[in-house]
C-alpha cells in the first residue's frame, strides 16, 4: 500500500479497512486477518496494525473477541455511514481543489458530467 | 525485551563533543528510527550502546543492567562498517559468528540468506557493498538478542529492495519481543516501519516521539521534520 508519509499511517490504515468494508471485501461481521497478517498486507510495521485495530474497536466499527481475534461490525447501517462519510470527504476535497481553480458550481457539474461519461467509456471504474 | 533508558548522555571526543547530554527511552518491542546528518552524533550513541565505548558522562541502561558483558550478550551490533573476513565463504563466516552469539539459529540464517539471494559459497572479498550489507542484516537477525542496533543498514543496498528488505525485517525475521534501533540518512525508506522516532542534531535531541503522533500534530513525513530539524 502506499502511504502518504506526511499523515499518520495508523489514520491511513484505518481508512483503508473502512474502504474495503465499504466496497464488501469484508462483510459486516467476517473476521479481520490477524493483526500480523494484516501488517504483511500492507506493508507496516505489526505494532501500528495493533495501534489501528485498537482505533478501529474504540469507533465501534471492529470487536475483538479474547483469543479469537478482530471482526467487523456485524451492523451494516454502520459500513453504510462509513460509505457516506468517505464519499463526504471524497467530494469535499474535491470541490476545494476546484474552488481553487476558480469553477463555479455549474461548470463544475458539467465537467463532472463528462469526465463520468468518459470513464463510463473506458469502462474504467 | 530489551527497555533502554539514556540518562545526561555526554561523550567527548579529544577537542570535539559528540553527545551533548542525550536523554531518551526506547521502549520494549519498539523500532525506533534515529535520524539526523553525518556527525550528529548517532554512531556514537550506537557504540555506547553496544559497549564499544564508554561514556563520558551520564547513564545508560539496558534492561536496567549498566552496559557490560551481560548488555553485550543481549545486543546485536551492526555497525557501519562490517568486520567480515575477505578470505571467507559465507557460510564459513555465519558459522564463524555462531559460537560468538547465544542461542544463534542456524536454520534462520540460511532462510535469510535465501531471502537475501545470497549464495552461501560466495567468498566475502567478492561481494558487492549491497552484498555485504545484506550480510549483516542476516547476522543481526539470526539469533535471538533482545536489542538491534542498525547504524546506516541500507548503504548501498539498491533503491529497489530497501523496502523490501525492511519490510521482511521488521515483519517477518523479526521476534516480536527484539526492541531495534535504527539510523539511517534515508528517511523515507523507513517512514512506515518506525513507531518510535528521535532526531539527534549536533549531538543533542532535538525531536523525538511517536512517529504517527509526531504526523499529526505537524502534518508533516519524517523527512520533512529532520530537514525542519537541520534548518
Amino acid at each position: 500500500m502506499n502511504f502518504d508519509p506526511t499523515r499518520p499511517i495508523y489514520l491511513q490504515i484505518m481508512e483503508e479497512v473502512k474502504k474495503r468494508a465499504v466496497r464488501g471485501d469484508y462483510a459486516a461481521g467476517e473476521q479481520l486477518p490477524s493483526v500480523r497478517d494484516m501488517a504483511a498486507q500492507m506493508g507496516v510495521n505489526p505494532n501500528t496494525m495493533s495501534r489501528a485495530y485498537q482505533e478501529l474497536e474504540r469507533e465501534g466499527f471492529v470487536h475483538t473477541k479474547r483469543g479469537e481475534g478482530s471482526f467487523l461490525t456485524h451492523e451494516n447501517v454502520r459500513i453504510e455511514s462509513e460509505r457516506t462519510g468517505l464519499a463526504q470527504a471524497a467530494c469535499s476535497q474535491f470541490v476545494v481543489q476546484l474552488r481553487d481553480l476558480s469553477l463555479d458550481t455549474a461548470t463544475t457539474r458539467h465537467l463532472l458530467q463528462r469526465v463520468e461519461e468518459k470513464v463510463n467509456e473506458n469502462g474504467d471504474r | 525485551m530489551a527497555t533502554v533508558e539514556i540518562n545526561d548522555l555526554v561523550k567527548r571526543y579529544r577537542g570535539t563533543q559528540a553527545l551533548r547530554g542525550v536523554n531518551l527511552r526506547l521502549e520494549s518491542g519498539c523500532v525506533t528510527g534515529l535520524l539526523g546528518e553525518n556527525g550528529s552524533g548517532k554512531s556514537t550513541l550506537f557504540r555506547i550502546l553496544a559497549g564499544v565505548t564508554r561514556p563520558t558522562r551520564g547513564q545508560v541502561l539496558i534492561d536496567g543492567l549498566r552496559i557490560g558483558v551481560e548488555t553485550r550478550r543481549v545486543t546485536a551490533y551492526l555497525p557501519e562498517v562490517d568486520a567480515f573476513y575477505a578470505w571467507m565463504s559465507i557460510e564459513e563466516q555465519l558459522e564463524f559468528l555462531a559460537s560468538f552469539y547465544p542461542g544463534w539459529d542456524q536454520a534462520k540464517a540460511r532462510e535469510l540468506t535465501q531471502f537475501m539471494k545470497l549464495k552461501g559459497e560466495a567468498r566475502i572479498g567478492e561481494l558487492s557493498k549491497g552484498q555485504r550489507a545484506r550480510l549483516k542484516f542476516i547476522v543481526a537477525f539470526s539469533w535471538p538478542s533482545r536489542l538491534i542496533l542498525l547504524d546506516e543498514p541500507l548503504g548501498g543496498i539498491d533503491p529497489p529492495s530497501r523496502a523490501r528488505i525492511m519490510r521482511a525485517m521488521v515483519q517477518e525475521f523479526r521476534a516480536e519481543e527484539q526492541t531495534i534501533l535504527i539510523s539511517t540518512h534515508l528517511v523515507a525508506e523507513i517512514e512506515e516501519f518506525v513507531e518510535q522516532v528521535v532526531f539527534l542534531h549536533d549531538g543533542e535531541v532535538a525531536l523525538q516521539g511517536n512517529a504517527d503522533t509526531l504526523r499529526t500534530d505537524r502534518g508533516k513525513s519524517l523527512s520533512q521534520m529532520l530537514e525542519e530539524v537541520l534548518s
